[in-house]
């Protein structure tokens, strides 16, 4: 399956805020399918890269370009700690259909397929904000994924949940896999790492230190910092 | 406490006999300044959240006018409509001056900043709330005004209800643009005036009584139909 937005590509892209770089030069390229990992410790930029990607922070200086100009409109992000909007749960699902001018039959429609496939079909009426952590992030993640993104950016999405929350989440992601979304996650779980995984970008200090496929990378890791963040080690 | 225990007596005999003078005076207070209000919340409400989600250069002074107009004296806002709308002023062709809809003119310029200003408040949270959300789901401008006042709607009927006891209130501007003239501008508030001023303090607190306690009844009424208490917490 093609994927008209990719690639991304990123020539010495630096993302600033009040003057401090936060992350870069960055180079790097993303392309083909599957799911990408953007792996590292707490404070290497993980977050502020998948957002400068989605357009939530400015480039300050270099380039990062889609394939195609209005490539935002094809994506969707699921944050860490999950914006439930003050709606109830079929509300929250049905806003970006409605937000896209979906006919509100087809909106119904798709909300309660949605809600039934993350488990929620007997909640549609619940408050959204009522619901507890591991459902929120689910309710977030069917919301991200009701417009069929062609990307799908998460940022640690599982970090406060337990592991029956975790599974699911994983599930469905494997699932949005399957159906041809190109994730791009970024963790510090190495274990969640090894279990998503295609390829992965490892970042230390605002800089992508290491880029491959993930087997490569947990096999043979090519950086010092690589191989010590596999260890455990403290890696800054 | 004589005139307050009179007072008293004198609103439970108006409510009692169901006084024709006294309904027509409540049932325009309440036309005059529901009018107000509705049309102040058109203009303040969304502009209170498109404040909330834009940035320009003049935003945080804009902000700040705003917030100072909340404070603005009903007497110079009377003056400057009644100027505005007598025969020698730029709107006096149109014939506005002493009736009702100078009064909604005039209220509507006292009320539209509070409510806007209240209702900036309260999104301005909710924006800090979705913001993100908001710009990845690539709402435009507009679909996330109506969003913040949607899912903001709660606290907005406050801003409103706030709108609406100021209006109900006030005095000194409806006196000047309306006249305070029997059967076609007199109003609860204008009248207490009058009767003061008479020294009928029997009758004035009686209508004072009269205008709490229709004050009270519009914001329990529309607690009760916004179901706020109930579902307060979304």
């Amino acid at each position: 399956m093609v994927n008209a937005l990719l690639p991304v590509v990123l020539r010495g892209a630096v993302v600033r805020k009040r003057g401090q770089r936060l992350v870069g030069p960055i180079d790097l390229t993303l392309d083909g399918q599957g799911i990408t990992i953007i792996l590292g410790p707490n404070g290497a930029g993980k977050t502020t890269l998948l957002r400068a990607m989605h357009g939530l922070e400015r480039v300050a200086s270099g380039r990062l370009e889609w394939a195609i100009p209005d490539a935002q409109a094809h994506q969707a992000f699921v944050f860490q700690t999950p914006i439930m909007m003050r709606r109830s749960v079929l509300d929250n699902l049905s806003y970006p259909l409605r937000l896209a001018g979906r006919a509100q039959s087809d909106v119904v429609t798709a909300a309660q397929d949605a809600a039934r496939a993350i488990g929620l079909q007997d909640k549609l009426n619940l408050p959204a904000p009522r619901l507890s952590g591991g459902e929120k992030q689910k309710l977030a993640l069917a919301r991200a994924l009701i417009c069929a993104p062609q990307v799908l950016f998460l940022d640690e999405p599982c970090a406060s949940l337990d592991g029956p929350a975790t599974r699911e989440i994983e599930a469905v992601l494997q699932q949005a896999k399957a159906d041809g979304t190109r994730i791009i996650m970024s963790t510090h779980d190495i274990g969640q790492a090894r279990r998503l995984a295609d390829e992965i970008v490892f970042m230390v200090s605002g800089r992508v230190v290491q880029t491959g496929p993930a087997q490569a990378f947990f096999e043979a890791p090519e950086t010092t910092q690589a191989a010590a963040f596999l260890n455990g080690d403290i890696v800054e | 406490m004589n005139e307050i225990a009179q007072g008293v007596e004198a609103a439970f005999w108006l409510l009692v006999t169901f006084d024709r003078d006294l309904a027509e005076i409540a049932l325009r207070s309440l036309q005059v300044t529901v009018t107000a209000v509705l049309i102040a919340s058109l203009i303040g409400l969304p502009f209170g959240a498109w404040l909330a989600v834009r940035r320009f250069r003049y935003r945080r002074l804009a902000i700040a006018v705003l917030n100072a107009l909340m404070g603005l004296p009903p007497v110079v806002v009377g003056l400057i409509v009644y100027l505005l709308l007598s025969r020698s002023g730029p709107f006096g062709v149109l014939g506005l001056l002493f009736t009702p809809t100078a009064m909604i003119i005039a209220q509507v310029i006292i009320v539209a900043p509070l409510i806007a200003s209240i209702a900036h408040q309260s999104t301005r949270e909710l924006w800090a709330e979705y913001h993100d959300l908001l710009i990845s789901l690539n709402a435009s401008r507009w679909q996330r005004i109506k969003t913040l006042l949607w899912d903001g709607r709660r606290a907005l009927i406050t801003a409103a209800l706030a709108g609406f006891g100021r209006g109900i209130g006030e005095v000194g501007a409806i006196m000047i643009v309306g006249g305070n003239i029997d059967h076609a501008t007199r109003v609860l508030t204008t009248a207490i005036a009058l009767e003061t001023g008479k020294g009928d303090f029997a009758l004035a607190l009686g209508l004072g009584f009269v205008l709490i306690g229709l004050a009270l009844a519009v914001n329990i009424a529309t607690h009760m139909l916004s179901r706020t208490e109930r579902e307060g917490k979304w």
